[in-house]
């Protein structure tokens, strides 16, 4: 394990950005976010950032190819390029396990190039949650928020941050850093290791268990009537999907631009209306069955293609931003029965 | 740079057949002429046209001919339309193929067959039909059921008439919804004929149609005797990606994409009714 005191950051930002664009998450007007880092630019004291970081390896829009057309003619152009090199600084557990689920999804035959690609330039630097608060359920999902995965998982403390590399893209970003960091035993870090288990025992949702729900559950939980009254306010914004680091659902659209025609993928929302509608009707006509599809694939659906693997990593973004307040918590609660509550 | 399956082939419209009123079947081949790739029957494929979309499709010609692939397209939506609009020369991007086919080669071998099919539902069996066509002495008898709102909106028809009657061992029926001056065959709904024609049991039933064909023709399969086991279908959700990742044409934990089109009842019976 390295450490580096805090005054001396700067200075190693300053050198993992000589090779390689970092991002670290840096406090605005709206919350948190990840923003590239450049000299002056302050590393966010926020327990997470608004938007998950999927957008890394998932951006919300990226162009795909492009047309020319003229006449009859069109021409595909494939302008995929190599991705540059880059560094994710402070990846809190949540959204690194996220990353895992969606490699699960954009990584299975055939892979998916474009996702591919960032994965493989992008360095994961996690940060263990010293304060996790009361919409954290990562633990729910079996995600330690003291010790998150990553390349690099990093610990901090008043006066230290604590680094220890897990991969070889993690050597290789400790060893550029190596002049300003030193070798330390873990004390502080299992320190702060109890203090954030402490906390989470301690969290209102700690006690949400995934008992009730994995693979092969769709015929006890599809037909429920619990669904009308869960999803009966439910306004369809889909801000629940566009914050959520797991959700992966995506639209391919063309753009005419002044040159041609722009294929691009954007991220879309099982929550919309027009998500599953064709010429002939909708399979998910009601906001009912669309809510309904939303929980149930990150609860069963997902699970019963991937060992049991849920779709979600208690981040608790949906918790914070859905307008009516309802999440992934209460339907769990509400479906599972008394035992989880 | 590894493949994508996202990015299509070109391909080129050489002969565009108004097959009914709503219906033109397209043939496409690869700028040098040829077939663009190899499918199985049941398979389908995305067809785009630039600035307009992309949208799945079945191949309605079957994998043995080795010249071009043939799509029998409806005309009700975006894309539909403009390629109804379209003249041959025109050329379109094509990716696939996607999906899993009939299971020609060991289920349905040695057995005796029933397609039922309405409107243009046809299409995705005429690749499947013609296939056991082509290797007539793999299976045993074909009965083909088929019907349509009028004789005019009859899918293939002169390949039905021509062809697929005049072999030997193929049974063709077809009916229409209504009466109509010049047509002295059926007339009735499939579901209703499919009983009256009263088949053995001793059978792989194949359907494919509106929604409410096929629930009618089940039942009455059901009535006749046959299994669930014994009836396949092939399914049609929006679609996107084609493989299973985009997320919207799943019914349960299975993607219509990528673990279907092609189900069998007692499959789909496993699955939630959001179909």
């Amino acid at each position: 394990m390295r450490k580096i005191s805090l005054s001396n950051l700067d200075k190693a930002f300053a050198l993992i950005a000589e090779n390689a664009k970092l991002y670290i998450p840096v406090d605005g007007k709206g919350g948190a976010s990840f923003k590239l880092w450049q000299e002056g630019v302050k590393m966010s004291d926020a327990l997470n950032t608004v938007r998950s970081a999927k957008d890394f390896f998932f951006p919300q829009m990226e162009t795909l190819m492009e047309f020319k057309t003229e006449g009859k003619n069109i021409e595909i152009i494939d302008n995929r390029q190599e991705k540059e090199d880059f560094v994710v600084f402070g990846v809190r557990a949540c959204d690194v396990k996220s990353f895992e689920i969606l490699d699960r999804v954009f990584l299975s035959e055939p892979v998916d190039s474009y996702y591919a690609s960032r994965r493989e330039k992008g360095v994961i630097v996690s940060l263990a949650c010293g304060r996790p608060s009361e919409t954290c359920f990562c633990k729910t999902f079996g995600i330690d928020a003291a010790n998150p995965a990553g390349d690099i998982t990093a610990w901090k403390t008043e006066t230290d941050l604590y680094l220890l590399a897990n991969t070889e893209k993690g050597e290789k970003l400790l060893s550029a850093i190596s002049s300003i960091t030193e070798d330390c035993d873990g004390k502080a870090v299992e320190e702060q290791k109890k203090q954030i288990s402490a906390i989470m025992e301690k969290l209102p949702l700690s006690n949400v268990t995934t008992e009730k729900f994995g693979a092969g559950k769709t015929k006890e939980y599809f037909d429920s009537p619990a669904w009308d009254e869960l999803s009966s306010h439910c306004l369809g914004c889909g801000t629940c999907t566009f914050v959520c680091p797991t959700c992966q659902c995506y639209d391919i659209k063309d753009f005419k631009t002044n040159e041609g025609v722009q294929r691009f993928r954007c991220w879309d929302s099982c929550m919309y209306s027009d998500f599953t509608l064709m010429a002939h009707g909708n399979s998910r006509a009601s906001q009912k069955e669309r809510f309904r599809q939303r929980f149930m694939h990150k609860l069963v659906y997902y699970p019963d293609n991937n060992d049991g693997m849920f779709s979600c990593v208690g981040c608790g973004r949906c918790l914070t931003k859905c307008p009516i307040s309802m999440n992934i918590v209460k339907v769990m609660k509400t479906l599972g029965g008394k035992e989880n509550d | 740079m590894i493949n994508e399956t996202l990015i299509p082939k070109l391909g080129v419209i050489t002969e565009i057949r108004q097959d009914t009123p709503d219906i033109k079947t397209f043939r496409v081949v690869s700028p040098e002429g040829k077939k663009l790739f190899e499918h199985r029957p049941g398979q389908c494929a995305m067809l785009s046209i630039p600035g307009i979309g992309e949208a799945m499709f079945s191949i309605t010609s079957s994998p043995t001919n080795t010249e071009y692939m043939e799509f029998s397209i409806k005309k009700c939506g975006c894309v539909t339309t403009w390629l109804h609009a379209a003249e041959p020369g025109q050329n379109v991007t094509v990716r696939g193929p996607y999906g899993n086919p009939f299971p020609v080669d060991d289920v349905f071998a040695g057995k005796d067959l029933l397609f039922v099919a309405g409107g243009v539902g046809l299409a995705p069996l005429r690749s499947v039909i013609n296939y056991c066509r082509h290797y007539r002495d793999r299976y045993g008898k074909i009965d083909i059921v088929y019907g349509s709102r009028s004789k005019d909106d009859l899918l293939d028809y002169q390949e039905i008439i021509n062809e697929w009657a005049t072999d030997s061992g193929v049974n063709v029926h077809l009916t229409i919804d209504r009466e109509q001056e010049g047509w002295d065959g059926h007339v009735g709904f499939v579901p209703n004929y499919v009983k009256e024609l009263g088949f053995d049991t001793n059978k792989i039933a194949v359907l494919c149609g509106p929604p409410i064909m096929i629930k009618f023709t089940l039942e009455g399969l059901r009535s006749l005797g046959f299994e669930k086991t014994q009836v396949y279908t092939t399914l049609e959700l929006r679609m996107k990606c084609g493989v299973g990742k985009c997320g919207r044409c799943n019914v349960g934990s299975k993607y219509v994409c990528k673990d279907g089109p092609v189900f069998r009842f007692d499959e789909l019976d496993e699955l939630p009714n959001e179909y």
